[in-house]
């Protein structure tokens, strides 16, 4: 019962990632590898900054920052300096490794222990064990969720989908496609900071290698909550991603049952991943619906 | 109605600048165009007709010369800037709507068309009404389709909506780049019909590139050909309503 407790804690700290990565991915239309590096970025932040004594919640929020500038880069890289999306992410995930060791000051690995967190709250601290990733997860995803959901119903927000969804278009009527772009990699960049300063504070340390495999994660909570959920609106995708994201973490937790090790999750992930992007290609190779209907249909 | 609205004074546009491939596109073009003109362009392939468009819309920046709304320099205008008094409709049904979003989302897109797009709620569901009406005016069924994603929507719908889209907010000049040319003969003509009709009703400036010979004739009240990236041809009025297919057929013979 705490393994599923647990699973589910996890699974709506992660999906942050999820929500973030869906603005770039789904809504702009390409991979954002910049993620890799400001989810560790969000996780140095915010540890350095609570260990310098900053409430953390103000050093959550100053991840958020933090990734919101690194992906400003990215933007500016890809638009402004025509470099291609997916190689101007992964200079400013590379260039993000450096500046993580910095923010560090060397060191590979920062506890927090003895430290605040926003999980020593008096009321977090308060709950049963793992009730605490449970409430605040459901907390961040419900505010978070409600937020973009909002903007993308503004003006500007309906600006931003038509960017991804048909650049010329949105030139012809006057939307600023490179300003969206850029916009959209800042906040997307600041959810996975901001995710990152959480799991660190989930956690108790932030360390510079995990950033490894981020994106594959934050894709799982996305398409797993698709395949699982089926033809959806908008808005129903993006809560879809927070279920995602459970689900995933539940998909993991059987693994580990089934006698993998810890390490062995980034393959396990990689290929579950793989095997939902490619369901639509099975499906039509293996006609499930024809084989139906013939095994039904005895005049045939 | 003799005013100029939009002025081309020796606009000069190259591609492949500075290489030995360099090609002038438009060759010192002049083109006053008066407020209320509906032009027909004309012009064989490579004559600079889309160039023209693309120059007077900010997609390619002109060598030297001017191009003057209303007598203000326009030329370095960003294509965002341009579009507040311009709109367009591509040849290409898939380029003048967003396909993932609905009939009426992308209607409401185009009615803000230039200006600024702030954090306010977008309001949809309240244009709904106004919106099935536009839209029946296109006699297509669109208006039965807006919550229909329009990459679901047949190429004659899509192109009606990408018309519409580009008249629903009034512009000063509307540029049409064959924009019924991906249609089957009588969806196009359709689309031709209803043109004529909205361009005459709200007496829009409006450009229109064909290589159909008749609309070119029949419709509008000027038509000008493009030869190697100058006007080399301008008729108006009654000079445009005496000619016929096969002058501009001879006229075409002596120029090639």
């Amino acid at each position: 019962m705490s393994l599923m407790v647990s699973a589910i804690g996890q699974g709506l700290l992660w999906a942050v990632l999820g929500v973030g990565l869906f603005l770039t991915f789904r809504i702009l239309d390409f991979a954002d590898m910049t993620v890799e590096g400001t989810f560790p970025l969000g996780a140095a932040t915010a540890v350095a900054a609570i260990s310098n004594g900053m409430n953390p919640i103000l050093a959550t929020l100053l991840a958020f920052i933090a990734g919101a500038a690194a992906g400003l880069i990215t933007g500016l890289l890809y638009t402004k300096g025509h470099i291609p999306i997916l190689l101007a992410g992964i200079l400013v995930m590379t260039a993000c490794y450096s500046v993580n060791l910095r923010v560090m000051s060397g060191r590979s690995n920062v506890s927090l222990l003895g430290k605040e967190t926003l999980f020593k709250s008096h009321f977090l601290a308060s709950l049963p064990h793992y009730f605490d990733s449970v409430v605040l997860g459901a907390g961040v995803m419900i505010i978070v969720t409600t937020l973009v959901i909002y903007f993308l119903q503004t003006e500007l927000g309906q600006g931003f989908i038509a960017t991804g969804d048909n650049q010329t278009m949105a030139r012809s009527l006057g939307i600023n496609t490179d300003n969206m772009k850029i916009m959209g990699l800042m906040v997307s960049n600041g959810l996975i900071a901001f995710g990152g300063a959480l799991v660190a504070q989930n956690n108790g340390y932030a360390d510079v290698n995990m950033g490894i495999g981020i994106i594959v994660i934050a894709l799982a909570s996305i398409i797993i909550g698709e395949v699982a959920f089926g033809d959806l609106t908008l808005n129903q995708r993006l809560v879809a991603v927070t279920l995602g994201s459970i689900l995933y973490r539940f998909v993991l937790l059987i693994v580990l049952k089934l006698g993998f090790n810890a390490t062995d999750l980034n393959l396990v992930s990689s290929v579950v991943l793989a095997l939902c992007m490619m369901l639509p290609v099975f499906k039509n190779v293996l006609n499930f619906k024809h084989i139906l209907k013939r095994g039904l249909d005895t005049n045939d | 109605m003799t005013k100029p609205l939009l002025e081309l004074k020796d606009v000069v546009l190259k591609v492949n600048r500075n290489t030995p491939e360099e090609i002038m596109i438009l060759d010192h073009l002049n083109l006053t165009i008066n407020a209320g003109d509906f032009i027909t362009v004309l012009g064989s392939n490579g004559a600079g007709k889309s160039t023209l468009f693309n120059a007077i819309g900010g997609d390619l920046s002109i060598d030297s010369g001017q191009i003057l709304l209303n007598g203000k320099d326009i030329a370095h205008e960003s294509v965002e800037k341009r579009t507040r008094f311009l709109a367009r409709v591509f040849q290409d049904p898939k380029l003048g709507t967003a396909p993932r979003m609905n009939v009426a989302e992308n209607l409401l897109l185009a009615e803000r068309r230039g200006q600024h797009r702030g954090l306010r709620p977008r309001h949809l569901n309240k244009q709904l009404d106004r919106y099935r009406e536009l839209t029946a005016t296109m006699h297509n069924g669109l208006d039965s389709r807006l919550t229909t994603a329009t990459g679901n929507l047949s190429g004659g719908q899509r192109q009606a909506l990408s018309f519409l889209m580009a008249t629903l907010k009034r512009p000063e000049i509307l540029l049409l780049d064959e924009h019924t040319a991906a249609l089957d003969p009588q969806t196009s003509q359709d689309l031709m019909h209803l043109t004529n009709e909205r361009v005459q009703q709200e007496k829009l400036t409006c450009l229109m590139i064909t290589h159909h010979l008749e609309d070119a004739l029949t419709y509008g009240n000027r038509l000008i050909v493009l030869h190697h990236g100058q006007v080399t041809f301008d008729v108006a009025g009654e000079a445009k309503a005496a000619l016929t297919t096969e002058k501009l057929y001879s006229f075409f013979a002596d120029i090639e």
